[in-house]
């Protein structure tokens, strides 16, 4: 049995110790907000939060998050339901088409931008690797600085 | 954003028969008012029986007492933004505040006739940038007939003539007595009026107060906030999980299998053979495998792993890339089907001052949505419940019912948000091979295919070896032109296609420049290859566009003329063209005039730039749709690609939503430069080689410059579809910005590693 937390939130896992991560969310705690993409973290699609740090779950098995707390999309807004600046940026600049891969966008933007709070587009270019298959890069793009913006205003 | 196909041109011509048909009205169970569509071609007693009504009107309106409004979506919402769009424009004659509105995604709505099956809700389906186009006309008319039933319905109640009365947004109005009355108010009264036997007028368009203007993502905050719901994420009761070993070889066979070990898998229910379809046959799914049900995906996913099976390569098993290019130049060398013949070609040619000849290579690329294939499907002994993301949902109800023996009309299928498109989804292989396993389980299953199902077990884009030559006279003039391609048509494995057909899929033949150059032959060879293929966003446009973009700069480049002025020159002045196929009826060649016109004054292509730094041009009508691009590159020494600067300009001749149309000019070229740079489908042995993002490496951000700028012209009052317009292009203006910057002319795609290649020397 693995314990952790989800979205502060205590939860456990009985199963196979190598299922990754995505798959205990999805299947086992119907947390359908983390995407499948890949499988071998390379589209970002299922980036959650491990402890605060951006982690691709396809890649992470259970058994490596023992006693740790998970932040999904679903627990990314406060508790009373205020958003993220990340999530106000992307609501802004209107950033999704198909949407698929915008929460794994979302929180490697969160995490990106506790490291680089005023990024330049150098940084974004470095640090954010998750695909878009539909192509929003431009607005993903100026939605990044438009979300450090809100953030350093304090919204 | 989708593509034509076969099947999705079968689909969108009942969508035109079906699509002006009236509206009905009654009440919903919430005692809103909704107003639909009767079921078309079900005769009058049926549809008057009152009983049954509930089931027979196709939900398109609800509006609740508070105000609040619920429009139907009948489309399938890929990513190009039809859900937002379609609203728009019933919101806009229903004269609501967009505000108010949500909206529900509906089912697929097909009912039994006298002469098989008809359309409930209008056509469905989503291809060939049709998705807008197709209900411009009929949904307004939606909006329109439910607003004159509100005012009808507030003029008896006042006792005024219906001419007194007007509307704001949510309410009648009433000059005399001065009187407004909420439409919440309204409903059941407006319900339960007639309809008139005509539509209303629609609004004149300079009164647009929703349409033509920016509206955001209708489920943008649902999508941010992780509860947007895809195919992937349906969760019923009872539900099991499958996957399926598939044969790593084209056409290839289950020769026998040991599933000791993958049974032994914690969670793993069932293992058995899927029968795929004989070699030529028309495809119902893609290949031969061995099915893994389990209680969790992962666990199917192991119990795959651990299976062992011996495969019968099949007949493709020599198959290879390598062969299939050289065949291609081998087949050259002979005369091909001439589907086109224009003038005296020979002649011309003869005659010519100058003639230039080049090649050019375009690969088999593959669709990848974002969201891997995936279907939920419930066979039961009477019925059957598919839910899917689909770009063909009546493609799905197809399938399931091929696969279950089923009535149509007892095969329910939902759809959901879908990951993605670009053609992949117009064909419903998933669905069927979800129903299988349902079928022989019992189970309601959710088929999950990998990222490495996804591409080795695709419908590609047709690869194709291009031949140009064009004969010019001593004034720089192109007289003579021709395109000879040989190709392995998309148009196979199909019912009742003939040989003779297979080049329709792979030469658009009204595509620029035919008619302008008088003296104009398309010569077609088809060279088969065990590769599924299929519709790739904007098909044969893409390949085509990148050969006779890059070509037109060539011509110009050997005759000493200016890019920008010989394409002016070519095109000429604005005049509607006949265009025969795949986005006709017309084309007007003045429209790209200003479009290349207007991406060159942008990127300031006039002016000098250091050696190693260039600007190209290209232009392509797609679907009815206009679009240009000015792209500005840096190529370093040692070969070192960087693009620096994207215009892109499109005339779709009225934006019904501005803000999709540029998300789709945007998503369209990045979708054109990061297949240029780096996408490829190879075959050896008869299998397909890459398998994931690592070997088949999609764009990231890091690719896309800063400095991307796109615009939106407009021209009329009629829009295009937008979801294919942005991308054909693309990827000939970087190529024509690489030579401009290093005269190195790339004529083979992906570009790959070639700059550095050639750098080298």
């Amino acid at each position: 049995m693995i314990s952790f937390q989800v979205n502060k939130k205590p939860a456990s896992f009985a199963g196979d110790r190598n299922t990754p991560l995505l798959w205990v969310l999805r299947d086992h705690l119907e947390l359908t907000g983390t995407k499948f993409g890949c499988g071998i973290g390379q589209c970002g699609a299922c980036t959650v939060h491990i402890d605060g740090h951006a982690q691709r779950s396809c890649i992470t098995p259970v058994s490596a998050i023992e006693g740790q707390s998970i932040t999904t999309i679903e627990g990314l807004a406060s508790a009373d339901g205020v958003l993220h600046p990340v999530q106000k940026a992307w609501l802004e600049i209107d950033v999704p088409q198909c949407g698929y891969c915008q929460a794994g966008q979302i929180m490697a933007t969160a995490d990106f931008l506790k490291k680089h709070p005023r990024p330049s587009d150098q940084d974004i270019d470095k640090n954010m690797t998750n695909i878009c298959r539909c192509g929003t890069y431009v607005r993903i793009r100026t939605a990044i600085h438009r979300a450090a913006e809100l953030a350093a205003s304090g919204e | 954003m989708s593509m034509s196909g076969n099947e999705a041109r079968m689909d969108l011509e009942r969508i035109d028969v079906s699509r002006r048909r009236f509206v009905i009205s009654g009440t919903s169970i919430a005692g809103g008012f909704v107003l639909g569509l009767p079921a078309i071609g079900l005769s009058n007693d049926v549809v008057g029986d009152e009983a049954d009504s509930e089931h027979q009107i196709g939900f398109f309106i609800e509006i609740a007492a508070d105000g609040s409004v619920i429009i139907g979506s009948n489309q399938p919402e890929i990513g190009q933004g039809v859900r937002t769009a379609l609203p728009m424009l019933v919101a806009e004659e229903l004269d609501v505040e967009w505000s108010k509105v949500s909206v529900r995604q509906m089912p697929l709505g097909i009912v039994k006739t006298a002469d098989g099956y008809a359309w409930k809700y209008g056509g469905q389906g989503v291809g060939g940038s049709t998705g807008l186009t197709g209900n411009w006309d009929f949904m307004r008319e939606v909006g329109a007939t439910a607003r004159q039933q509100l005012i009808r319905a507030a003029a008896a109640r006042l006792n005024v003539p219906v001419s007194s009365c007007s509307t704001r947004p949510g309410y009648v109005v009433c000059s005399s007595p001065a009187a407004e009355i909420p439409y919440g108010d309204l409903v059941a009264a407006a319900a339960r009026l007639d309809l008139p036997a005509e539509s209303p007028p629609l609004k004149d368009m300079k009164q647009y107060r929703i349409v033509g203007r920016r509206q955001k993502t209708m489920d943008a905050m649902d999508i941010i906030t992780g509860k947007a719901r895809y195919g992937i994420d349906t969760r019923e009761a009872g539900m099991r999980y499958a996957v399926i070993a598939r044969s790593p070889y084209l056409n290839g066979r289950v020769r026998s299998f040991n599933d000791t070990e993958a049974r032994k898998v914690d969670g793993v229910l069932d293992v058995f053979k899927i029968d795929g379809p004989e070699p030529g046959e028309p495809y119902l799914i893609l290949a031969n495998g061995v099915a893994i049900v389990a209680t969790s995906t992962w666990a199917a996913i192991k119990g795959r792993e651990a299976l062992q099976i011996d495969w019968d390569p099949g007949p493709n098993a020599s198959d290879s890339s390598d062969a299939f290019w050289q065949q291609n130049h081998e087949m050259l060398k002979s005369t091909g089907q001439v589907v086109v013949d224009d003038g005296e070609f020979d002649k011309a040619m003869a005659e010519a001052h100058q003639v230039i000849e080049r090649h050019y290579q375009v690969p088999f690329v593959s669709h990848q949505p974002l969201e891997p294939q995936n279907c939920y499907a419930h066979v039961q002994e009477d019925r059957c419940h598919v839910i899917a993301p689909t770009q063909m949902p009546s493609g799905a109800s197809r399938a399931a019912a091929a696969v279950t023996g089923l009535p149509r009309e007892n095969i329910q299928v939902d759809m959901t948000r879908v990951g993605g498109g670009f053609g992949r989804r117009l064909t419903n292989d998933y669905v069927a091979e979800a129903c299988m396993i349902s079928q022989k389980t019992g189970w309601p299953i959710k088929l999950q295919w990998t990222r490495e199902d996804d591409v080795k077990h695709d419908f590609y884009r047709p690869a194709g070896l291009h031949e140009m030559r064009a004969g010019v006279d001593g004034k720089g003039k192109v007289i003579a032109w021709t395109q000879r391609l040989v190709s392995a048509s998309k148009y196979y494995r199909r019912p009742n296609m003939t040989e003779e057909r297979l080049w329709e899929a792979e030469l658009y033949p009204d595509d620029f420049p035919r008619k302008i150059v008088e003296n104009f032959r398309l010569e077609y060879f088809h060279n088969p290859i065990g590769l599924p293929r299929g519709s790739w966003r904007a098909p044969a446009h893409t390949a085509n566009a990148f050969v006779i973009q890059s070509f037109l700069d060539e011509i110009a480049v050997e005759t000493g003329q200016d890019p920008l002025q010989l394409h002016i020159d070519m095109l000429g002045e604005e005049r509607e063209m006949e265009y025969g196929n795949h986005g006709g009826p017309t084309f007007n060649p003045g429209r790209l005039v200003r479009l290349i016109k207007f991406v060159a004054a942008r990127i300031d292509y006039q002016k000098q730039r250091p050696d190693g730094r260039g600007v190209g041009l290209a232009t392509h009508f797609t679907f009815g749709g206009y679009a240009a691009h000015a792209v500005e590159v840096t190529v370093s020494p040692q070969g070192q690609l960087k693009i620096e600067r994207i215009v892109a300009a499109i005339d779709c001749g009225f934006a019904v939503n501005p803000q999709a149309v540029e998300a789709q000019l945007q998503g369209g070229t990045i979708d054109g430069i990061s297949t240029a740079l780096g996408l490829e489908i190879t075959v050896k042995d008869g299998q397909v080689q890459q398998s994931n993002f690592h070997d088949y490496p999609l764009l990231r951000i890091a690719a896309v410059p800063s400095l991307f700028e796109t615009h939106i012209l407009p021209y009329d009052d009629t829009p295009t579809g937008v979801g294919e317009i942005g991308i054909p292009s693309a990827a000939p203006a970087l190529a024509n910005a690489i030579f401009a910057a290093s005269g190195i002319r790339l004529r083979r795609l992906p570009i790959g590693d070639q700059l550095q290649k050639a750098m080298a020397g």
